[in-house]
């Protein structure tokens, strides 16, 4: 074979498939061909469905070959967090109460994909209902980070991230509640994009915390990504939270940063998220980032956002509230796991208990019981009440902070992906790693998280850069801009010093 | 802020409905309290003159027009049910003997 055709970006896949050098059968075949190499070992993929991505590139290729107008990205495979609704296929949530519930209808960003003629490779592991950052809370098995297979991939879309990294698919699906897609885009050197809240509709998402909760694209490049984004924005009247908007100019804004100019840019380093609890070699990756964007021209200054200090407490209180309720409709009824209790009466009330003591994982548990604490008489006030209060502090930070500064920067997570098992027991040590990316939930802006390098330990740092809402183009043009730098830098994508996964052939585990 | 005792979690757990085992109320007892305790540091940076906001993207009245559109159909809603009968769910008895 001339080329590994899995090694491609995705925006090199689209113009070789526009010019009719590559087929998309060709390329799904490679991918699949992949997947079957290495994924025993990474386990990004819940379910892999050969068949019927094989259709869809099919297709695609036919309609081509009709002289048909197609999108940027027909043809480009994708996996898809396996979170969102697939008609026709198991959509799990990585629990094992919807481990047999088969959709019968499409998530709109996956109806978007499938009508842009992107085959759906599978459906990619999470933490149980996205609530995790390991990917150790699924019921069917941790994924292992492509960089050292001992580590955690990040959660909760660490399938999703994984798949990329480890090239079993150019393109994904995630999800961000309040860091899922850039946190693990950060410790397994990808790119991963939150966009501005109602950017990109819920319909067809399986709800955590519906305040919070925001789809977005899981790539290789800040290109590929912007790519995606396009597909995948814009207003959908099933989701009523979807703004009824244009959809942000993602790829022109890439294109402009990696041009390589950001003179007059204004760059705002959030002073709260650095120093304690920061890793050195995190932050000694960040401090070259920084230089990076000021040899660019961009005028990097500092910004408080004192609030920042309160916004782990807030979610942790926010999300696990929305959870409890969005969770009360897996009741045993209409579809999912049914169970009955050991003994005693058989009612609804005993037969939803002991389907969501069987069906539920224990992280899912402690949110929900979480949850119920802290919406119930009493304590209402002093917790989900102040919590709503902090994010207006931080929607006031960010106000101030906008005055001054076009994007804001921080690391994307305080440490380098830490190994399985480390802080699975341990849920405040495993809240953590979402410290730099909550406030962007709470606030409802668009993020994204871009490698900037490896620490010491030889495993990836990412980069988080924020923008104002509704400004997503801003965190595409920022990141596009160190990418190119550093890539240059690097001699090629920091992906290309990862371990090459093919020839273990999934032998180990 | 008070500990989260077993009693506590078992009175939580049944208003959530979850059965939970003796094991987990005695684990999620010690684990619930550190969080809370953690957390509870909220009250402390607000007060009472600060609103609240309970959605990141201010939205108002958004309405459709009422019109009949594509929704499932009975079989297609009853497809993934545990039990269905006559086009219905099949659902347990709702209300228990002493009720």
């Amino acid at each position: 074979m001339s080329q590994d055709l899995t090694r491609l970006t995705a925006a090199e896949m689209a113009s070789q498939l526009a010019a009719k050098q590559i087929s998309a059968v060709e390329l799904t075949q490679a991918h699949l061909q992949r997947i079957d190499h290495v994924d025993d070992a990474v386990h990004a993929f819940l379910q892999v469905g050969a068949d019927s991505a094989l259709a869809q590139a099919r297709q695609v290729d036919e309609a081509r070959a009709r002289g048909e107008a197609l999108g940027r990205l027909a043809g480009v495979p994708i996996a898809v967090k396996d979170l969102l609704a697939t008609r026709g296929v198991a959509t799990t949530c990585g629990s094992r109460i919807l481990e047999n519930w088969v959709p019968v209808y499409d998530a709109t960003a996956v109806r978007r994909v499938r009508e842009a003629g992107m085959p759906i490779l599978g459906k990619t592991n999470m933490d149980e209902f996205a609530m995790g950052s390991s990917t150790e809370h699924s019921a069917f098995g941790p994924t292992h980070n492509p960089w050292d297979l001992d580590r955690i991939p990040g959660g909760s879309g660490g399938g999703s991230a994984a798949a990329v990294a480890a090239f079993e698919a150019p393109l994904a699906l995630g999800s961000d509640t309040g860091g899922s897609i850039r946190q693990p885009a950060a410790v397994t050197g990808t790119v991963g994009v939150k966009p501005t809240y109602g950017a990109v509709s819920r319909y067809g998402l399986v709800a955590m915390a519906s305040s919070l909760d925001q789809i977005g694209p899981c790539s290789r490049t800040v290109l590929d990504a912007a790519l995606l984004h396009e597909v995948i924005g814009g207003h959908d009247p099933f989701d009523s939270t979807s703004l009824d908007e244009p959809v942000a100019h993602a790829v022109d804004q890439a294109r402009q940063g990696m041009a390589g100019d950001l003179h007059g840019v204004r760059i705002g380093i959030i002073g709260e998220l650095r120093g304690d609890g920061f890793d050195r070699g995190v932050l000694d990756r960040y401090a070259e980032a920084l230089g990076v964007l000021e040899d660019l021209g961009a005028e990097v200054q500092t910004v408080s956002c004192p609030s920042f200090g309160f916004t782990l407490a807030a979610y942790y209180l926010i999300m696990p509230s929305e959870a409890s309720s969005n969770l009360a409709r897996f009741d045993a009824m209409r579809y999912g796991l049914r169970q009955a209790p050991e003994g005693g009466p058989v009612t609804v009330e005993t037969v939803m208990a002991a389907t969501r003591e069987a069906g539920f994982g224990p992280e899912v548990k402690r949110r929900v019981i979480l949850g119920t604490y802290a919406l119930s008489a009493g304590y209402y006030d002093a917790y989900y009440g102040s919590a709503q209060k902090v994010r207006t502090l931080v929607q006031e930070d960010l106000a101030a902070a906008w005055e001054k500064v076009d994007v804001l920067v921080s690391p994307t997570c305080p440490t380098t992906a830490f190994r399985l098992g480390e802080r699975v027991d341990d849920p405040l040590a495993m809240y953590l790693s979402d410290t730099a990316t909550i406030p962007a939930n709470l606030a409802g802006i668009p993020g994204i998280s871009v490698p900037i390098g490896l620490a010491g330990d030889g495993l990836p740092v990412g980069l988080q850069v924020l923008a104002p809402a509704r400004a997503d183009g801003w965190v595409y043009r920022v990141a596009g801009a160190v990418e190119a730098v550093l890539t240059d830098r690097w001699g090629g994508a920091l992906l290309e010093q990862a371990p090459d996964l093919g020839k273990q052939q999934g032998g180990e585990r | 802020m008070s500990a989260i005792t077993r009693e506590d979690v078992a009175r939580l757990a049944a208003l959530a409905r979850i059965a939970l085992t003796e094991g987990e109320l005695d684990v999620m007892a010690g684990q619930l309290s550190a969080i809370v305790d953690a957390v509870a540091v909220v009250s402390s940076a607000v007060d009472e003159a600060t609103p609240a906001t309970s959605h990141p993207i201010r939205l108002e009245n958004v309405y459709r027009q009422d019109l009949v559109g594509a929704s499932l159909s009975q079989a297609e809603a009853l497809s993934s049910a545990p039990a269905a009968q006559d086009g219905q769910f099949r659902v347990p008895q709702i209300l228990g003997d002493e009720q």
